[in-house]
Formats: structure tokens, C-alpha cells, sequence
């Protein structure tokens, strides 16, 4: 069949299951978008090219699929750096596609002209440039397959603008076939020698931590690390990626470890003997000073990347793959050690109940009040409108960390956060991915004052295309997190962190043709959030304005080891209730 | 961590021979600050794979990481760390010394010759000399000829290939 280069990636797009795309036009792209009304992909126009990339990966994040985004050459191309590092540091396999000026005109600094696989090489896992229609084809496939297998990743492809309107021939049967990437081939299976070492170090534990990661949300594993940490009896802590891969309410659950981290996982990780650690990367804000991180443990490392393990801490036993495959393969061989042995999960016994009483001692805690808004107050309220059935969508900052800590997840790809980059601004977007990918599901995005306004104009795409998401603004006039770091680091010299000057965010949302609301009082907060879940066919944005000074506990200060945390100055009722 | 100890490392790259497979190994090097000594990229007995021999100093565990990352990258074939293998080890100097008098001329006729090099182009009060050897044989010519007074010189860096001996020729990338 002959087609033209547009026609091509539209079909190629097609053959990959592609359904949604989120993207901008622009010139170099026009041959594109004017065949995109002639096929049944559904395209949204984002009113930002850096909206089109984060509503891609939010999309990606909770179908499990592959996002797509496109923008146009030059600024439309460099505006989705940011959303594209963001989706890449993370792990989330988006394909992203750029027109450029013709292949005879590279070079030349022509009009919105950009060597945009130069730009984006250090924040994709790959990227394509396409002279030749012939290699089109071909290079979508090598595109979709690379962003979705091994460690999922950004796989950025240019397409000069002669390139999408030459003709050349496309066989379907020919797509079909499975690409050939003769230097790239991911490791899936683990050493079974390595996975027998694994069982037996885990049987032999006395103090044994899973520290699950990212990794277990992506390759579908969470139920196995679940049946795992329950035949073996072992105490389960996440990093902020891999929060939604246990149920929150798991007995066996002690929530997030790390910076903000709860002081039963933070002190489980520095006291263990054995660190299972399971598509994690053992970031900074994870291990605090590496030094200090499960000192005396033995670690395991269960990770499809090999250049992950041994990066910033030494690894006893390092097993390369899926974390699915490799659980499928490990557990029966705990199973097996433990039914030969039964006696150490007496000791387990004993371990758990010691982080037990770490949890009951030391709560997540915050001072309630019935005058003023709390921060944590509304994320609860939120997992109790929302039945705790939500995808949750967030920006960066304190009102993340809160979602991370009071919001107890139940499935799954639930959450929908920026964990390495910390963008601001992704959630809105996200929002809009997450719910064009899961009709069926509420999506609520939690964001902050700062943080909103970041993106705040895809409202506007959520209302073209009537999307119902949910928004909560924690409102407290401060880009909080930042502001918290110079209270406590910086003698609370408040820097340039006074958002004094708002828009009126309900008036805004509702000349974008959204709802807005504002809440001021405790007792309102249950009553609009419900309020806010009937409205179906438009974005609603909830403006709580919430207690100016509230910080995140705990708190591991930079640098410090996960035993030094800061905790919240626990009220009376709270003690009481712990000791 | 133990200290941080730095040395020369020489690492073999076998990568597609396509345009931006050179430009992404190099980042990994200038993305930490590590300062590529030399660079060498060639055709192999394929011709649509290159092999890159770079030299770069750095400390054990971040050329490890270095290594890792290679490997990881969707061009790169094959990966090795050669710097403790034995190993040859090739560079090739260009070297156009000043010769105004007799005397000079007869001095560099006779180290050329010692070190097996060749005066490849010749002018009134100029030779030009090509000398292959591994990095210490080079050094050790550079010296001796310095103060005859070098004009100009070109040295490409190393080219390097583990000996036949050693068994194996190249590990797998993974």
C-alpha cells in the first residue's frame, strides 16, 4: 500500500493499539493532524504542549499502555522536556512524537528549528530521528517496543516535515512482525541460582523488610509481593512510586519509608537484618544517608535495570529481571523453605509486633482543630468521600506527601505522582491523562496553590472534551514545602515563598467553564467534597484554604539517616490513644 | 564508601554505526564531570557496528556505574572495561619537529630509529614523524625529541583489543 509519511504513523499508531493522543499542532506537524480526522484515534488538544506530555504519562501510569503525545518542531517540541523527563525518570513508557523543519533545512536554524533529539537525549530512554520515509514504519515499531519492554522509558521520535508527506509502501503483515533491535535485549528472567540464594537469605532472616518500589507497580507484581510478605510473615514499606502496590490498610503495611516516611517503616528499614528491596531505585529521599540505610542488613536487589543495582548501595544478592517473573520463580521457593521450617516465622512474629508498637507509639499525627482547616484533615476526608476507590493525581510539594501519607490506596496504579522529578504543575494534567484512561474511576487531583497555577489553564482542556476531573487546592498561600525547609533549615527566613497575590481560583475555574468552590471552615469540607462527586460532566476545583503553617511529619532532615526524624509534637488525645 | 581512588581506565564499546551512538556515550562520561582523555571510533570487521576505545579517569565505582549505563543504552552491543586485561594497546603520533641544523637532523634519524618510527615528510628545517606504539613508547619518544623543538603534533589516543590469550574476546552486554 502506498501512503504518505502521515498516513503511515497513523496506521503504525493504530497497529500499536493506540486509541487517545494528547498533543498541540503546529507547522511542522500539519501533514500529520491532516489526516488525524480521518481515523478513529481520539486526539485532546492540550492548551500547552508540557500538558499534552504529563496528560500522556498520567494516561500511561494508570492503563499500563503506552502515552502518546505530539507536538510541533522548536518551542512545541521544547516545551515537553519537562513533561517528558518527568514521565522518563519515573519509568513510564510514553512515546512522544515531533514534527521538524524538512530534512534539507536541518541545520540551517531555520524558522522553529531545534535539534530536539539533541535536547532531548539526556531525558529519553531513546530517541529517533527519521530521514527517510522508508525507515518510518520501522522506527515506530522500534519506538513503542522500546519505551514498553525492560525498564519502560520516553522514546522520543522527530519527524522532519518532508518525511511525513513523501509516499512510500506499508504492509501491514510487515508492521506485525516483531522488531528486530539486534543491540537491545532486556533481561526478563532471573538467575534461578540467584533466586534459590534469595529464598534461602529470606528464610533465614530474622528481621527481613520488603522495601517495594515503582517497579512492582509496572510489571504487575503487587499481588505476589503481597503473598510473599504473608507467607513469610515479612513487614512491607514503600517508596512514594510504589505506595499503591499494597493495599494501605495491609496489617503487614507500614506505610512510606524515607523523607516523609512513617517512624515504624523508617525504623523497620534501619533495624532490619535483610532489605528485599523490589523494583526500587534507593533514592536519596528514600535512604536519607546511605551510610546509615539498613546498616546491618544483608540487601537483595530485585530489579530489571542492571545499572540500578549496586548504584548507590552495595548489593548481597542482585537478581536482574521483571519483578513479576522473578516473584512467580521465588515465591515457591520461600514456600518450600518455609514449610521445611516453620520455626523462624516465630521470630517474625516478634519483629512485626516491634514495628507494631513503633506504629502505635509514633502515629502519622497532626493536631486536629475545629476552627482551621488542616491539610491532613481534607486528604482524609477525600479517601472517605472517595471510598479509598480514587485515582489520585498530585503535584509536588506538602500537599503530595500528605496524599502519600493519609490516603490509604487499594489498587494498583492508583496514585499518579511526579516521585523522581517533582514537577509542579503535573497534576492537572495527569488528572486529565489518568481519566481519559479510566472513564470508569473517580481521578481527583490534589494540588497546592503553587502548584496549580503552574498548569492551571488545562481546565480549559477538561473542559472541552468534558472531562470530569476533581481538583482540591491546599491552599495555604505559601509554596509550602519550600517555605518549610527555611522554617526549619533556614531560621525561617521566608524567602520569596508568599503567594499573596491568588487569583480568585472560583472565579477563574468558572470562567474556564468549570465549577469552582471555596472552602474556609472545617465542617464544610465533607459537605462539598460530596457536593463535588455529583458533578459529572465538567472539571470542579476546590479551593481549601487550610492552615498557613502546617508542616509534613515526620521528617528526616537532608543528609540525616532515617532514625533522625523530626516528629509532629503529638497532642494529648493522640498519646493517650498510642502508649 | 571507600575513598575514592582515581585512575586511568580504558573501555571498548561496540556500537550500531549510526549518527547520535557516539554523541549518547559521550554524555554519560560529561554528564558526571568525568574528562574524556581520548576518543578513538572506528569500523569493526562489520561495517555497520564501530568500536569506540575511550580513556577517561575516574574513581572504581562511578566507571562502573559508567559501564552499567552503557550497556543499558539501546545502540551498544558490547561493553569492557579493559583497563586491568591484558591487552593491546595502540596509538599512533604525528610530529613535526624543527631540524635547522645537521646535527638535529642526524639526532632524530637515530631516535626514529631506535623506536622504529619513520620521517614520513620532509622540508628545509622540518621532518615530520609517524610513530605507533602503546601510551608509554609514545611518551617516552615525546620526550626525548622535546627538546629538539616540536612544531606541531597530532596523537589520536588508544585503540585497544584484549589479547587473543585471555580467552574470550568480548563479554556479552549483559
Amino acid at each position: 500500500m502506498k501512503l504518505s509519511g502521515a498516513e503511515i504513523l497513523l496506521e503504525a499508531l493504530r497497529l500499536e493499539g493506540v486509541e487517545k493522543i494528547f498533543g498541540y499542532p503546529g507547522g511542522a506537524v500539519l501533514d500529520i493532524y491532516d489526516r488525524l480526522p480521518f481515523t478513529n484515534l481520539q486526539h485532546y488538544l492540550t492548551r500547552h504542549e508540557q500538558g499534552a506530555a504529563h496528560a500522556a504519562d498520567g494516561y500511561a501510569r494508570v492503563t499500563g499502555k503506552v502515552g502518546v503525545c505530539f507536538a510541533t518542531s522548536g518551542p512545541g517540541a521544547t516545551n515537553l522536556v519537562t513533561g517528558l523527563a518527568t514521565a522518563q525518570i519515573d519509568s513510564v513508557p510514553v512515546v512522544a512524537f515531533t514534527g521538524n523543519v524538512p530534512t534539507f533545512m536541518i541545520g540551517n536554524d531555520a524558522f522553529q528549528e531545534v535539534d530536539t533529539v539533541g535536547v532531548t537525549r539526556p531525558i529519553t530512554k531513546h530517541n529517533f530521528l527519521v530521514k527517510d520515509v522508508k525507515d518510518l514504519a520501522d522506527t515506530v515499531k522500534k519506538a513503542f517496543y522500546i519505551a514498553k519492554t525492560g525498564r519502560p522509558g520516553v522514546v522520543l521520535v522527530d519527524l522532519p516535515k518532508d518525511v511525513t508527506r513523501e509516499i512510500a509502501d506499508f504492509f501491514e503483515e510487515e508492521y506485525k512482525a516483531p522488531p528486530q533491535i539486534r543491540s537491545y535485549k532486556p533481561v526478563l528472567k532471573g538467575h534461578p541460582g540467584q533466586i534459590k540464594k534469595a529464598a534461602k537469605a529470606i528464610a533465614s532472616a530474622e528481621r527481613p523488610v520488603l522495601y517495594i518500589g515503582g517497579g512492582v507497580v509496572s510489571s504487575g507484581a503487587s499481588d505476589l509481593v503481597v503473598k510473599l510478605a504473608e507467607v513469610a510473615q515479612i513487614p512491607m514499606v514503600a517508596t512514594l512510586m510504589g505506595l499503591t502496590a499494597v493495599p494501605g490498610k495491609h496489617p503487614q503495611f507500614f506505610g512510606m519509608l524515607g523523607m516523609h516516611g512513617t517512624y515504624a517503616a523508617n525504623m523497620a528499614v534501619s533495624e532490619c537484618d535483610l532489605l528485599i528491596a523490589i523494583g526500587a531505585r534507593f533514592d536519596d529521599r528514600v535512604t536519607g544517608k546511605l551510610s546509615e540505610f539498613a546498616k546491618n542488613a544483608k540487601v537483595i536487589h530485585i530489579d530489571v535495570d542492571s545499572a540500578e543495582i549496586g548504584k548507590n548501595k552495595p548489593v548481597d544478592i542482585p537478581i536482574v529481571g521483571d519483578a513479576k517473573l522473578i516473584l512467580e520463580e521465588l515465591l515457591p521457593e520461600v514456600e518450600k523453605q518455609v514449610s521445611k521450617n516453620r520455626e523462624f516465622l516465630v521470630s517474625r512474629e516478634k519483629w512485626l509486633m516491634k514495628i507494631r508498637s513503633w506504629a502505635d507509639r509514633y502515629p502519622l499525627y497532626y493536631e486536629p482543630n475545629d476552627r482551621v482547616i488542616k491539610p491532613q484533615f481534607v486528604i482524609e476526608k477525600i479517601c472517605e468521600v472517595t471510598n479509598g476507590d480514587a485515582i489520585i493525581t498530585t503535584d509536588v510539594g506538602q500537599h503530595q506527601m500528605w496524599v502519600a501519607q493519609y490516603y490509604k490506596f487499594r489498587f494498583p496504579r492508583q496514585l499518579v505522582t511526579s516521585g523522581g522529578l517533582g514537577t509542579m504543575g503535573f497534576g492537572v494534567p495527569a488528572a486529565i491523562g489518568a481519566k481519559v484512561g479510566r472513564p470508569d474511576k473517580i481521578v481527583f487531583c490534589v494540588s497546592g496553590d503553587g502548584s496549580f497555577q503552574m498548569n492551571m489553564q488545562e481546565i480549559v482542556t477538561a473542559v472541552q472534551y468534558s472531562i470530569p476531573i476533581k481538583v482540591a487546592i491546599i491552599n495555604n498561600g505559601f509554596l509550602g514545602m519550600v517555605r518549610q525547609w527555611q522554617g526549619i533549615f533556614y531560621n525561617k527566613n521566608y524567602s520569596q515563598v508568599h503567594m499573596d497575590v491568588q487569583p480568585d481560583f472560583v472565579k477563574l475555574v468558572e470562567a474556564m467553564g468549570g465549577v469552582g468552590f471555596r472552602v474556609e471552615r472545617p465542617q464544610d469540607v465533607e459537605k462539598v467534597l460530596k457536593e463535588a462527586m455529583t458533578i459529572n460532566d465538567r472539571p470542579v476545583v476546590i479551593d481549601f484554604v487550610v492552615d498557613r503553617e502546617e508542616d509534613v511529619f515526620p521528617m528526616v532532615p537532608p543528609g540525616g539517616s532515617l532514625k533522625e526524624m523530626i516528629l509532629p509534637k503529638y497532642g494529648k488525645k493522640s498519646l493517650e490513644k498510642a502508649v | 564508601m571507600e575513598k575514592k581512588e582515581y585512575r586511568k581506565h580504558v573501555i571498548s564499546v561496540l556500537v550500531e554505526n549510526q549518527p547520535g551512538a557516539l554523541a549518547r556515550i559521550i554524555e554519560l562520561f560529561s554528564s558526571r564531570g568525568y574528562n574524556i582523555e581520548s576518543l578513538n571510533v572506528g569500523q569493526t570487521e562489520d561495517p555497520t557496528i564501530s568500536r569506540i576505545t575511550m580513556v577517561a579517569k575516574g574513581d572504581e565505582h562511578t566507571i562502573e556505574q559508567i559501564v552499567k549505563q552503557l550497556r543499558r543504552l539501546i545502540d551498544v552491543f558490547k561493553v569492557r572495561n579493559l583497563t586491568d586485561k591484558k591487552k593491546l594497546d595502540r596509538e599512533l603520533l604525528i610530529v613535526r619537529l624543527n631540524v635547522e641544523t645537521a646535527e638535529k637532523k642526524e639526532e632524530v634519524k637515530r631516535l626514529v630509529d631506535i623506536f622504529g618510527a619513520q620521517i614520513v615528510d620532509v622540508s628545509q628545517d622540518t621532518y615530520t614523524v609517524e610513530l605507533t606504539g602503546d601510551e608509554d613508547q609514545i611518551d617516552a619518544f615525546l620526550q626525548l625529541i622535546k627538546p629538539l623543538g616540536i612544531r606541531e603534533m597530532a596523537r589520536t589516543g588508544r585503540v585497544a583489543m584484549v589479547r587473543a590469550l585471555q580467552g574470550d574476546t568480548f563479554e556479552d552486554k549483559h
